[in-house]
């Protein structure tokens, strides 16, 4: 009866038990159910679509769902579907890579100012208290207004805007496991302050990091919408679920599958992603029951 | 399982609690786990039974059983559980509701998570006898302070009006029991209630039990690992092993004539202070209890084991009226009993001085410049001006109860914490101003090993990674190198090369702590500070953990800083001692010296506060006034006035007593303003006349 204290291990020997703990969770199933077909799907893009996202077929507009066009037209005649589709690349790219970014500063940032504690803590969280203070959709906005308006500037504002929130999951997490035992014991083999934080530290403060990645691509997809809803960010004629939905509003009367769509295909992305969290969540926090076999 | 051959005779009802051959499995996903088996147990009005048994013995699930409070994935296949003659097992709900808390009262492990954090202590008694007993406002508050009165809480009015987290561990424990004991319950069961504690407060609560023996006609079943608190306080006693009662009687029998093979290897293992014995290690470890083993429990790790232990069942056996074993070579063991042999004196020869502190002080949470200006913010002073010299080929003792700073001194003095004020030298070399090759030179020849095992290895690296790691930092060694001294030195510690490629957390407490220990000598240390090395291991693997670093000690002259609260580890393996109190060195010499007078009044009241195997010894113990004083705000003058025995008056209140040699040939120093003639009564010495 081993207290198994460490089944979230990402260590090779572990991997096919994580892997089944994973699929034994209804939450990470359905949540990567929902996803997986979207990811594929839309990465397929053009290859899968039934028409040209961008040809318009000004004779069959505001076409009804079913028949010829699946989903139907928009106000221009461009085939829904193949919109929602290749919309699609577009939010998960930015969903992905500005959760990556907000990483690759965020978990050495918090990592640092949990481990090195006192003046450096205090420095970098006040840091990151400044840029939590401004309302997201404002920051983003802000850095928006200030640098053109393409994918990568709004990727990058939107990492930036979640830089503190995963250093400071990162640097809660840190906080504890400094003052395990066998950072200790490696304090006194003198190991350098980087070997620490990312050989001792890092790969115990993963489980807490991977589930806020999570659930930061949903809420990156969400902001990425809404920037575009609003005008900043992807602008025609490319399909982008938010600039879809900004379009769509003018017409909700008429044609309220036009909305339904895009709006559909958001909420079911952020859905899923959101259940992968929690999911991710159960079985990587030992605190849960997830650690238990 | 099997037919007990012994049966009570009487019939069952006279007793206040009888088991019979109960059974306990829980279902787990990969099967079941048979914690219990044929386990029977009778229990009388007035009497103390104690169960003892190593961890995952199965002891506080009999408890659990007992009281019925097994978690839902529990069954009972056989057996029965009679109160007052009644089958508790079919109880209904609100049955049990009624005999739970008002006949039957359980106190549980752990007081400071028993209790609730939000509530006041006199409203989570009142609850109880509320829920229970149908009686006036003012009765019940008289109850509250008469079960207060009873467990000696000084000052009740005071307490019941506190929360949990105001009180200290000890007196925790007391408001626990007094919630058990606010119904007048039939039948009391204390699970290790004082485990945890301080042996002064563990003396004073062992006192409490005792009187509430001869107070109350309670049957109190008392559950605990340590044989010494069972010696003094139970009247017979069941030995427990891997859910099976290996052996019962009245403790006299058990103790002085114990005739069962785990029995007596317990008792051998297990540290004594009034002899040095060599300890013996129980070879092996607790089987898991997935699939039990066709024959005896034990028979695997038993030295009178034969053929016929390996098969069939192992019945119950008399050794006399009301003394019962299971074992079918019981006979053979009591002949030739399995003891502790006498430990050879070890020769040390101290050479050079490895690592010395001078005056080293170490303050906690010294507070922001604000807090400082605005309020008189008061650090915790965990050590307060120190010295201490290890030299090579020595082993070093620091002794003292939980909150004395030993620990902190042993990190401070290896500099994993910053020094608030002093010097702390590596061979005569100031540690704050070491060149970077002579720093390298202090981490390789200096190495810690810590009390929690689990948590001292990374989770996430495999044991050979973790061996292998000093080695590429201190050694030259290419890979292969390496990985013959990682077998080598795995081979060194007694584990199997198997375990290399596996994790920590799938190794056992024991093998954690030897790869623990592979890892601090893989570079050669010259001195290792061990940190409370065997406090979280069962005796039996303590004795073999002991024995290993003695023989490593040995192969490789390496110095010890051990940090220990327990005396009897301490004198297993030490050659000097410095015994703490409140962040200071108040006696420090030689084994012998400390341990025989002159004595300072504090080492005198530790000393005798640890409980003996011998349930004759009654001895003059020495009970503590109070608690330890806040380390925020310690007391004037000597450190222990306020609780010390032989306080002799104002000096004492204004003057800090400086550590005296009384003995220049060992270097024996104590820190008391007393003379001679109060120091160097022996230990025996009852209190009155000190």
């Amino acid at each position: 009866m081993a207290t198994n204290k460490s089944d979230s291990t990402f260590g090779d020997v572990q991997v096919p038990e994580l892997v089944r703990k994973l699929l034994s969770s209804r939450k990470v199933l359905l949540g990567l159910s929902i996803l997986m077909p979207v990811i594929i799907i839309s990465g397929l893009g053009e290859i899968v679509t039934p028409f040209d996202p961008l040809q318009t077929h000004i004779l069959d507009k505001y076409a009804a769902p079913g028949g010829k066009y699946v989903l139907g037209t928009d106000n221009l005649g461009r085939d829904l579907l193949s919109r929602v589709i290749v919309g699609g690349q577009s939010s998960l790219l930015l969903g992905f890579s500005a959760t990556a970014f907000s990483m690759v500063f965020g978990v050495p940032i918090g990592l640092i100012a949990g481990y090195m504690g006192g003046r450096v803590d205090e420095y970098l969280m006040r840091l990151m208290d400044i840029l939590m203070s401004i309302p997201i959709l404002l920051l983003g906005i802000l850095i928006l207004v200030a640098l053109p308006s393409s994918l990568i500037n709004v990727i990058f504002a939107i990492g930036v805007v979640f830089v503190p929130r995963i250093g400071r999951v990162t640097r809660s997490a840190t906080l504890s496991v400094s003052q395990e035992p066998y950072v200790m014991a490696a304090k006194s083999r003198g190991e350098s302050t980087p070997y620490i934080l990312f050989q001792e530290i890092l790969p115990n403060v993963m489980a807490p990091i991977v589930v806020e990645a999570s659930v930061r691509v949903g809420y990156a997809i969400l902001i990425g919408t809404s920037l575009s809803f609003l005008g900043l960010g992807a602008g025609p004629p490319n399909a982008d679920w938010g600039y879809m939905i900004a379009t769509a509003r003018n017409h909700i009367y008429e044609t309220p599958w036009f909305l339904l769509w895009p709006s559909l295909a958001l909420l079911l992305t952020i859905m899923a992603t959101n259940l992968l969290g929690d999911g991710l969540n159960d079985v990587l926090d030992p605190r849960t029951g997830g650690g238990r076999l | 399982m099997s037919q007990q051959t012994v049966r009570q005779a009487s019939n069952q009802s006279d007793h206040l609690l009888s088991v019979d051959s109960l059974d306990v499995e829980f279902q787990v996903p990969d099967g079941s786990i048979q914690a219990l088996r044929d386990v029977s147990l009778v229990l009388d009005q007035g009497e103390t039974l104690g169960i003892a048994g190593e961890s995952g013995s199965g002891k506080s699930t009999l408890a659990l059983a007992i009281a019925r409070y097994l978690d839902n994935n529990a069954r009972v296949p056989n057996g029965t559980i009679e109160f007052k003659g009644r089958n508790m097992l079919e109880f209904t709900p609100r049955e049990l509701a009624e005999v739970r808390g008002n006949q039957i009262a359980h106190v549980a492990q752990n007081a400071s998570k028993a209790l609730n954090p939000s509530m006041r202590v006199g409203a989570q008694i009142r609850e109880s006898i509320e829920l229970h007993q149908d009686v006036s406002d003012d009765e019940v508050r008289e109850r509250v302070f008469d079960a207060l009165d009873q467990v000696n809480i000084p000052d009740p009015e005071e307490t019941v009006t506190r929360f949990p987290h105001e009180l200290s561990g000890g007196q925790q424990q007391r408001v626990l029991i007094a919630m058990g004991l606010a119904c007048n319950p039939e039948l009391l069961i204390l699970d290790e209630p004082t485990t945890g504690l301080d042996v002064t407060t563990q003396a004073k609560l062992l006192d409490l039990i005792k009187e509430l023996k001869t107070g109350a006609e309670v049957g109190i079943l008392l559950i605990t690992h340590n044989l010494g608190v069972i010696a003094q306080i139970a009247d017979r006693v069941n030995i427990l092993y891997a859910g099976e009662m290996m052996e019962k009687g009245p403790v006299d029998d058990v103790f002085t004539s114990p005739s069962n093979p785990y029995t007596q290897a317990l008792l051998a293992t297990t540290p004594e202070l009034n002899r040095t014995k060599e300890l013996r290690p129980i070879p092996g470890g607790i089987p898991a209890l997935g699939e039990i083993p066709n024959g005896c429990i034990f028979a695997d790790r038993c030295d009178f084991a034969t053929d016929e232990c390996q098969t069939g069942d192992i019945d119950v056996e008399a050794v006399s009226d009301d003394h019962e074993t299971r074992c079918v070579n019981w006979q053979t063991a009591v002949d030739n009993p399995i003891e502790a042999g006498d430990a050879t004196e070890r020769k040390s020869r101290p050479g050079d001085v490895i690592l010395e502190g001078k005056g080293v002080v170490k303050h906690y949470d010294e507070g922001t410049f604000v807090e400082n200006l605005l309020s008189d913010h008061k650090p915790v002073r965990a050590v307060q001006g120190v010295d201490l010299t290890v030299r090579e080929g020595e082993t070093v003792g620091l002794v003292g109860e939980s909150g004395c700073g030993k620990s902190t001194l042993g990190r401070t003095m290896l500099s994993l914490h910053e020094l608030t004020d002093g010097v702390i030298e590596y061979r005569g070399d100031d540690l704050a101003s070491l060149s970077k090759a002579k720093r390298k030179e202090f981490h390789a020849e200096c190495q810690i090993i810590f009390q929690d095992p689990d948590a001292s290895l990374n989770p996430r690296k495999s044991v050979r990674e973790c061996i292998e790691r000093p080695l590429k930092l201190f050694t030259e060694q290419d890979e292969d190198e390496r990985i013959a001294r990682v077998d080598e030195l795995l081979e060194q510690v007694n584990l199997s090369l198997d375990l290399k490629n596996k994790f920590p957390h799938e190794l056992s407490g024991g093998q954690q702590q030897r790869v623990a220990i592979a890892r601090a000598f893989a570079a050669n240390p010259s001195l290792v500070v061990l940190d409370e090395p065997v406090s979280s291991l069962d005796v039996s693997v303590q004795a073999s953990i002991l024995k290993l670093l003695g023989e490593l000690r040995d192969e490789y002259n390496t110095s010890y800083l051990l940090i220990s609260h327990d005396m009897g580890v301490i004198q297993a393996i030490c050659d000097r001692l410095a015994v703490m109190y409140l962040g200071k060195i108040i006696e420090y010499g030689t084994m012998s010296d400390v341990f025989a007078p002159p004595f300072h009044p504090y080492t005198r009241s530790l000393l005798s506060s640890i409980p003996t195997l011998d349930p004759h010894e009654e001895g003059n113990r020495i009970r503590l006034q109070g608690d330890v004083p806040s380390a925020r705000n310690p007391p004037p003058g000597c450190s222990f006035q306020t609780r010390c025995p032989q306080k002799i008056g104002d000096v004492c209140e204004t003057d800090e007593p400086e550590l005296v040699e009384t003995n220049q040939e060992t270097d024996h120093c104590v820190a008391c303003h007393l003379d001679e003639s109060g120091t160097t009564k022996p230990l025996e010495t009852p209190v009155e006349e000190l």
